[in-house]
C-alpha cells in the first residue's frame, strides 16, 4: 500500500470524492446523496489512512475489513475504491447502469474489495461481529480489525440490537462501528420518527466503549480509531455527529436529499459549491477555467 | 431399476425409530472433527436441536446467540466472509421463520457458505400448535438464488446431508423434523446433493416424497398391490436443485404423480415438482401434503391422520386417482 497520507491532503481527498459522488449520481439519475456526502471525511480516513488494505490483492489475509451496513451510501465507498486503485476511475460513470459492477446498493460477489452485500438495514453490525468473533477467539488475530459504518436512521431495526448485545456480551475488542450520526431518515428528523437518544447510554448499557467527534473532522476520526485499538475489552463505537449533504449549501441537513440524485442543473451547483470542476465531466455542465 | 437399499427392517416390527434431527446433531460433530473451519452457532435451542453433540466436542467452535433469529443468520454470515463455515441452527418456525430477508440478503445474494438448519419443521411438532408447526419454509427457500434445500427422509440421510453440505462452499438449508421415524435407509444407502432416488419400481403411479413423508409413501405401495396397483416410490431428498432426470424419467414410466411432504404444498415440493412436470412433461398430480391452511394441536399421528397424510390416506387418493385419470404418456 502507498504513503499515508496527512490530514490536510485527507480533507482534500474527501472533497474530492464528493465531487465524484455528485458527479457519480447526476449520470445515473438515481440514488443515495445525502448520506454518500456526509461519510466522506468517514470513508476518505479509512481507505486513505486508517485500514490495512492492498487494492491489487483485494483478499489479502491479514487485511482490514469494511463493511457499510447502510449500502444506499455506497457511492461514497465506491469513490474511494476507484481513488485508491481497486478499479478504474472511468468505472464510477457505470453507477447503477446495466451490467455495472457498481450496483445501486452493493453486491460483494460482483466487485473484488467489497466486503458484503448490504442494503436492507440493520443486518451489517451482526456481520461485522461475526468477522471480529472469528478474529478474536477463532484465528487469534490481534491485528486486524472490522470497521462498519451505520446509518443512525438504521438503529430503529431490532437486528442492530442484537447484534450489539452479541458484541458486548463476547467483548468484540476488533470491532469498530461508526454510527453516521446525522439525524436523518426518510420521513424526517431521526428524533421525530423515532427517538434515539440517549444514544450514549443506550451502547454503553450494551457493554460499548463510546467515543463521540465531529464526523468531518479528520484528525478526529483517526484519533478516535487509534483510542479503539488501545482498547481491550470492549467493542467501540464512535458516533459520529455529521451534516447530512455535508459539502452542498442547498442539500446540507435536508432529509428530502436522502434518496434523491441531483439533475444536472443541480449537479452543476453543487460542483461549484465544492470548487473543484478541473477532472471532472458532467453533461451540460461547464467547467470552471 | 430400483437398486436402491432400503433398510431390511423396515417392514418389521422392531424397525429403528430415530428423530431425524439426531442424524443432524451425529453429522455435525463428524463434520466437526474433520474439518476445524466448522462451527456451530445456535439460538438458544441447543439440546433440542442436537447441537449438544457438537458443543460437548468443540467448545470453542460453538457460539451461544440467544433468543435472536436475525443476529443468529448475519453473524454466521460474517463468519462465512472470515472463512468459516457456520451451522446456524434454530427451529424451522423461528429460522427461517423470522429472518428471512437476512439470509437473502446476506448469505443467498452474498453467496456465502453458511447453513441454515432448521429443526422442529412440519407438522409433526404436534402439540405445539400452528405458530411453531413450519409449513412454509421449503416455499421460503427454494425461491432464494444459490439456496440449496434438503430435506432428509431419516436420520441416516441426515447425518450424509450434514456432511454433504459441510463440503460444497455454498448456501444451503437444511429441513429436520423432531419426531422419531422409521429409519428407512442404510449407512450404505446413496446421498447425493441434487439426487433423487427409486425406492421401488412400478408402473401405475410415481409417489414422489421428500422428508420423513417418504416412509408414508412406501407404506401406501404396500397398501397398493393388494389393490392391485403397482406404485413407483421416488425419494427426493434435495428439493432444490431438483433432480429433473430421475422425476421426468419416472413421471414419464408411470404417466401419474403424487407428491408428499409435511409442508404447505403450494410452492412447496409438490409445488416444485409441478413446475417442472408443467415445463417438460405436463402430468396429471395431485400433491399430499397442507392445502393452504395452518395447523393446530394434537398429538403427531392424530395430525397426519386428521390431515389426511399417513399411508393409509394416502393409498385411498392414489385408488381413487388410477381409477380415474388416464395415465399420460406412457412408454410401452
Amino acid at each position: 500500500m502507498g504513503k499515508l497520507l496527512e490530514v490536510a491532503d485527507l480533507q482534500k481527498k474527501a472533497n474530492d470524492l464528493r465531487t465524484d459522488v455528485i458527479c457519480m449520481l447526476e449520470a445515473a439519475g438515481s440514488g443515495h446523496t445525502a448520506g454518500s456526502l456526509d461519510l466522506a471525511e468517514i470513508v476518505t480516513a479509512l481507505y486513505f489512512n486508517i485500514m490495512k488494505i492492498d487494492p491489487k490483492n483485494p483478499s489479502w489475509s491479514d487485511r482490514d475489513i469494511f463493511l457499510l451496513s447502510n449500502g444506499h451510501t455506497v457511492p461514497i465507498q465506491y469513490a474511494a475504491m476507484a481513488e485508491v486503485g481497486y478499479f478504474d476511475r472511468e468505472e464510477l460513470k457505470t453507477l447503477r447502469k446495466l451490467g455495472t459492477r457498481l450496483q445501486g446498493h452493493p453486491e460483494r460477489v460482483r466487485l473484488p474489495g467489497l466486503e458484503n452485500t448490504s442494503g436492507p438495514l440493520g443486518s451489517g453490525l451482526s456481520q461485522a461481529a461475526g468477522y471480529a468473533y472469528s478474529l478474536q477467539y477463532l484465528d487469534d488475530n490481534k491485528h486486524g480489525f472490522v470497521y462498519v459504518v451505520m446509518g443512525d436512521g438504521e438503529l430503529d431495526e431490532g437486528n442492530i440490537w442484537e447484534a450489539a448485545m452479541f458484541a458486548g456480551k463476547y467483548k468484540l475488542s476488533q470491532l469498530v462501528a461508526f454510527i453516521d450520526r446525522n439525524n436523518i431518515q426518510i420521513d424526517g428528523s431521526t428524533e421525530n420518527v423515532m427517538p434515539l437518544e440517549d444514544l450514549r447510554g443506550k451502547w454503553e448499557s450494551f457493554g460499548w466503549h463510546v467515543i463521540e467527534i465531529d464526523g468531518h473532522n479528520i484528525k478526529s476520526i483517526i484519533d478516535a480509531v487509534n483510542l479503539t485499538k488501545a482498547i481491550t475489552n470492549r467493542p467501540c463505537v464512535i458516533i459520529a455527529y455529521t451534516i447530512a449533504g455535508k459539502g452542498v449549501d442547498f442539500m446540507e441537513y435536508d432529509f428530502n436529499w436522502h434518496g434523491k440524485a441531483p439533475n444536472t442543473e443541480q449537479a452543476a451547483k453543487a460542483l461549484h459549491e465544492l470548487g473543484v470542476l478541473d477532472d471532472i465531466s458532467v453533461p451540460g455542465v461547464e467547467k470552471n477555467e | 431399476m430400483s437398486n436402491y437399499q432400503l433398510n431390511p427392517e423396515l417392514f418389521s416390527d422392531n424397525v429403528a425409530m430415530e428423530p431425524i434431527r439426531a442424524g443432524f446433531g451425529k453429522g455435525l460433530k463428524a463434520v466437526g472433527e474433520i474439518n476445524d473451519k466448522v462451527v456451530a452457532l445456535c439460538a438458544d435451542l441447543t439440546d433440542s436441536t442436537q447441537v449438544g453433540l457438537f458443543r460437548e466436542s468443540f467448545p470453542e467452535r460453538f457460539i451461544e446467540i440467544g433468543i435472536s433469529e436475525q443476529n443468529l443468520v448475519t453473524v454466521a454470515s460474517g463468519l462465512a466472509m472470515a472463512g468459516k463455515v457456520p451451522f446456524a441452527v434454530a427451529y424451522a418456525a423461528f429460522s427461517p421463520g423470522r429472518n428471512w430477508e437476512q439470509i437473502k440478503t446476506t448469505i443467498a445474494l452474498n453467496d456465502q457458505p453458511v447453513k441454515v438448519v432448521a429443526s422442529h419443521a412440519g407438522i409433526s411438532v404436534g402439540p405445539d400448535g400452528a405458530t411453531h408447526q413450519m409449513l412454509e419454509d421449503i416455499a421460503l427457500m427454494r425461491v432464494l438464488p444459490n439456496m440449496i434445500v434438503i430435506v432428509p427422509g431419516d436420520s441416516i440421510e441426515a447425518e450424509k446431508a450434514t456432511r454433504a453440505i459441510s463440503e460444497n462452499g455454498k448456501p444451503c438449508y437444511l429441513r429436520l423434523a423432531r419426531e422419531k421415524t422409521p429409519v428407512i435407509s442404510t449407512v450404505e444407502s446413496p446421498f447425493e446433493i441434487g439426487k433423487a432416488y427409486v425406492l421401488r419400481d412400478g408402473t401405475d403411479i410415481s409417489l414422489m416424497g421428500t422428508g420423513a413423508m417418504t416412509y408414508q409413501l412406501l407404506v401406501a405401495a404396500n397398501i397398493l398391490v393388494e389393490k392391485g396397483i403397482n406404485a413407483e416410490v421416488v425419494h427426493v431428498p434435495t428439493v432444490k436443485p431438483l433432480d429433473n432426470d430421475t422425476i421426468l424419467d419416472s413421471a414419464r414410466r408411470t404417466g401419474r404423480v403424487l407428491t408428499a411432504e409435511e409442508a404447505q404444498t403450494t410452492g412447496g415440493f409438490g409445488g416444485a415438482v409441478s413446475e417442472l412436470l408443467g415445463n417438460h412433461l405436463p402430468t396429471p398430480i395431485i400433491r399430499v401434503g397442507m392445502q393452504d391452511r395452518f395447523g393446530e394441536s394434537g398429538a403427531p399421528l392424530e395430525l397426519f391422520d386428521y390431515f389426511e397424510m399417513t399411508g393409509e390416506h394416502i393409498a385411498k387418493k392414489v385408488e381413487e386417482f388410477v381409477n380415474n385419470k388416464p395415465q399420460y404418456h406412457r412408454e410401452q
